[in-house]
């Protein structure tokens, strides 16, 4: 992990962010955290089913971002997507009603966790394929510098990913076009079971726009307001019409990678260890406890909204019926065409 | 309040497993986070954690039991402060019933006869595949495909496999299980998320003069890879006019496994089986999947070897031999019959077999033939069994639209036209990517009762 941008003193929570902003990321954090362990609870017992990959611990990421994003701008991520939807402002009980494959999930229960959308909130997926949707961002970006309007995509991938031929490409493409997307590298140091460092020997992510002409940089990932100030001076510099730009964020994840992986790969101390003196939401409740920003018994109530939001959505989502089966042969195409079958 | 704590589903095709051990015992403080037990999937031993904290109350399901099903309740947590006898208000253990493995008997080839003259008389390789009274082994698809590696990493020095998880995870799906270990991380090589990259460097090794066996964590993922092996792999042999080839094995999990949607679903079959200068090979049994998995990494081709991973934990008898190999192009029998001939292949066979033993209810015959090879298909085998049966049925969980099937009825008409009674038809998977709900993915894919339906129609039953 790289050394905070600013330890948790230095951090400008007086200076530029107000109580309230700060409030707002501790909510939304919160939200991630409790929706993403209800997920796990509903996959152990049978109601989520398949893959189902958990955010747990990279909450400030999508949380910080989010607050440097303005209305128009996009995103698009990987399979493990639950927090983006959540921070851009989807409706968890849409997003939960798909985890269990229902109509009212975002994708008539027809994508599953890996595989949801939101035009409304411009959340261009969930992808299942490892870097299938960094081309797909700087494309987004592509859409709107032709257009002419000055929104921003956010492209988010892992550090795996980074390793996989197309971003190599797509970084060329944006640069060569001055694309305004945000390659944020969601660094958590394992692909799987496959640590950074058994990965690549070029484990800098952020520098490896630089022959390309990129700019990048490294920012701490547990600390949401670097988060925030990072994205920001990224934003700034895609509005400006100057081409993308790189955030490698480090962070951790929690869990296993996903609900079958028996995570042998690193030692409980060292997932304790982040837990105990990492951890993002932890970071932000002391920011506001210290900088008497809120009050224990203001927190409480938080916690205690965002456990009913979250157990609402979950009742949402087992009572959601299962999709209709003349669902089976709709959105195969997007007009009437014959299938072929 | 009491709650149950229930078994957790750790994987996407868990519906029971191992509770190999409590790390709690009754009385523990828990808090959230905690490890409460380990337990055994088919794939793995998990931990467990707990979600909420509390106490411990009481153990519903012994360590050490297996079978336990999924949802099942193995514990009662109790708040702090409530009294144990809370606990016994929950309700009653579930019992573990052992459910094994289910176990399929192999019958030997059944000898078809070719006795008439002519032009296109179909000659059907009925030789047994190994000797008559070989003993056998129980094992189950993932073992007996980790054997045939082992044992072809031993008998030659070029042989090496490479892939995602593959040495040090032991295999996303444990098919390399000890494979690391035993031949050490010069043979078998972890590689970053890059299969158009590592396919490619495969082919190269190949040129070289090795022996690769390129893992795909699942096929899904080998579309990125397509370029090397279909423009590289496939056709340089015919490229340099024989100079060089690229002798090769690119093998892992190919089809629909459960409910991970429509980009990790597909089965290539058809897609690999069009392609000049593949080998395809989509194995049924742990003995197929030995013997022919062996004879791939000895091919001098590139070789498509399409595993199954609701297969994998299947058990099957396995010669007990120490070196075995099935040849390409040389169907096998299953089960003879007069009325109908089903043709399949994969998982396709599970289908077609289940059907075949309800069809014998209603006193209909079905021969089922496994193809085992996709490239080079055994026709003979299929042609002769046409002239007995004149009514044939194809499984296969791909797509309709120009698939194997669509290619066999082809042929079957070509050569056999007289001898039809009936159209052939081909049960496939419906033409829609995978739906990820429950029931819409049941619906999408075949059954046996779609290959049920189809001989009926085929018998005019
Ligand atoms: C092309 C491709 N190869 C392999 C996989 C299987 N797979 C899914 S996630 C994953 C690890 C990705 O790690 P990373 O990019 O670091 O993202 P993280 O899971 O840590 O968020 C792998 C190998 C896949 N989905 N797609
Ligand atoms: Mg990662």
């Amino acid at each position: 992990m790289a050394a905070r941008k600013g330890s948790a003193s230095s951090t400008k929570a007086g200076a530029n962010v107000s109580a309230d902003e700060l409030k707002q990321y501790y909510h939304d954090m919160l939200l991630i955290r409790r929706f993403e362990e209800k997920a796990g609870q509903l996959y152990g017992m049978g109601l989520i089913g398949g893959f189902c990959h958990l955010y747990i611990g990279q909450e400030a990421v999508v949380v910080g971002l989010e607050a440097a994003a303005k209305e128009g701008d996009k995103r698009v991520t990987s399979y493990r997507d639950h927090g983006h939807m959540l921070a851009c402002g989807m409706d968890p009980k849409g997003v939960m009603a798909e985890l269990t494959g229902r109509e009212d999930g975002y994708s008539k229960g027809k994508g599953g966790s890996m595989h949801m959308f939101s035009k409304e909130k411009h959340f261009y997926g969930g992808h299942g394929i490892v870097a299938a949707q960094v081309p797909i961002g700087a494309g987004l970006a592509f859409s709107d510098k032709y257009k002419g309007n000055d929104n921003v995509t956010f492209a988010y991938f892992g550090d795996g990913a980074a390793n996989q031929g197309q971003v190599a490409e797509t970084y060329n493409m944006a640069q060569l076009w001055d694309l305004p997307v945000v390659f944020v590298i969601e660094n958590n140091q394992y692909a799987m079971g496959t640590s950074v460092q058994r990965a690549t020997k070029s484990p800098d992510f952020y520098e490896r726009g630089l022959s390309y002409g990129i700019a990048g940089e490294a920012v701490d990932g547990m600390d949401v307001l670097a988060v925030k100030e990072a994205g920001e001076k990224a934003v700034a510099h895609c509005r400006s019409g100057k081409g993308p730009y790189i955030l490698e964020i480090k962070t951790y994840r929690y869990r296993g990678h996903s609900m079958s992986d028996p995570a042998k790969y690193r030692t409980r101390e060292e997932v304790q260890k982040m837990r105990d003196e990492r951890d993002a939401i932890e970071h932000v409740r002391q920011l506001l406890l210290t900088g008497k920003h809120a009050t224990e018994d203001d927190l409480k109530a938080i916690d205690k909204e965002i456990k009913s939001i979250v157990n609402e959505a979950a009742e949402f989502s087992k009572e959601s019926p299962e999709p209709s089966l003349d669902e089976l042969y709709t959105d195969i195409y997007a007009d009437a065409a014959p299938q072929n079958a | 309040m009491a709650t149950k704590i229930l078994m957790p589903a750790l994987s996407p095709t868990m519906e029971e497993g191992t509770l190999a051990k409590w790390l709690k015992k009754e009385g523990d403080t828990v808090s959230s986070g905690d490890i409460l037990a380990e337990i055994e999937t088919d794939k793995a031993t998990m931990e467990f954690e707990a979600v909420d904290e509390g106490v411990l109350g009481k153990i519903l399901v012994a360590e050490g039991t297996s079978g336990v099903k999924v949802n099942d309740p193995i514990a009662v947590m109790l708040e702090e402060g409530e009294d144990a006898s809370a606990a016994d208000e929950a309700e009653a253990p579930a019992t573990a019933d052992d459910a094994g493995d289910a176990q399929e008997a192999e019958k030997a080839p059944a000898k078809a006869k070719s006795s008439d003259e002519g032009d296109d008389v179909p000659r059907p390789d009925t030789s047994p595949d190994w000797p008559e009274g070989t003993p056998m082994k129980t094992q189950t698809v993932r073992e007996a495909l980790r054997d045939a590696m082992a044992e072809e990493m031993r008998r030659d020095d070029s042989v090496f496999l490479m892939g995602e998880e593959v040495a040090e995870y032991q295999g996303a799906y444990k098919i390399s299980q000890g494979l690391l270990d035993e031949f050490g991380d010069k043979r078998v090589i972890d590689t970053p998320i890059t299969e158009h990259g590592f396919a490619g460097l495969g082919v190269g090794a190949a040129f070289g003069g090795l022996r690769p066996i390129v893992e795909f964590m699942t096929f899904n993922f080998a579309m990125q890879a397509m370029d090397q092996i279909v423009n590289s792999a496939a056709k340089t042999l015919y490229m340099s006019g024989g100079q060089m080839g690229a002798p090769m094995v690119f093998r892992g999990p190919n089809g629909a496994a459960a409910r991970v949607g429509a980009q990790h679903s597909q089965d290539y079959g058809a897609w690999y089986a069009s392609v000049p200068g593949l080998k395809v090979v989509q194995p049924y049994s742990a003995a197929d999947a030995k013997g022919l998995l062996k004879s791939a990494i000895r091919d001098p081709n590139p070789v498509i070897f399409l595993e199954n991973e609701i297969l994998y934990g299947r058990s099957f008898d396995v010669p007990d031999l120490e070196d075995f190999t099935i040849p390409f192009g040389k169907a096998k029998i299953w089960r003879e019959g007069s009325d109908v001939t089903i043709v399949s292949w994969g998982i396709g066979m599970s289908h077609a077999l289940e059907a075949a033993d309800k069809l014998a209810e209603d006193g209909i015959e079905a021969e089922v033939i496994d193809l085992r090879t996709l490239r080079p298909i055994d026709y003979d085998t299929v042609l002769a069994s046409v002239r007995k049966t004149n009514r044939v049925v194809t499984v296969e969980e791909g797509f309709p639209v120009a698939s194997l099937g669509n290619h066999l009825s082809s042929v079957i008409m070509e050569r056999a036209f007289d001898y039809l009674d009936a159209p052939v038809i081909n049960v496939t998977g419906k033409d829609v990517p995978m739906p990820y709900a429950a029931n819409l993915e049941k619906l999408a894919l075949v059954t046996f009762e779609d290959v049920v339906e189809a001989v009926k129609k085929v018998t005019y039953r």
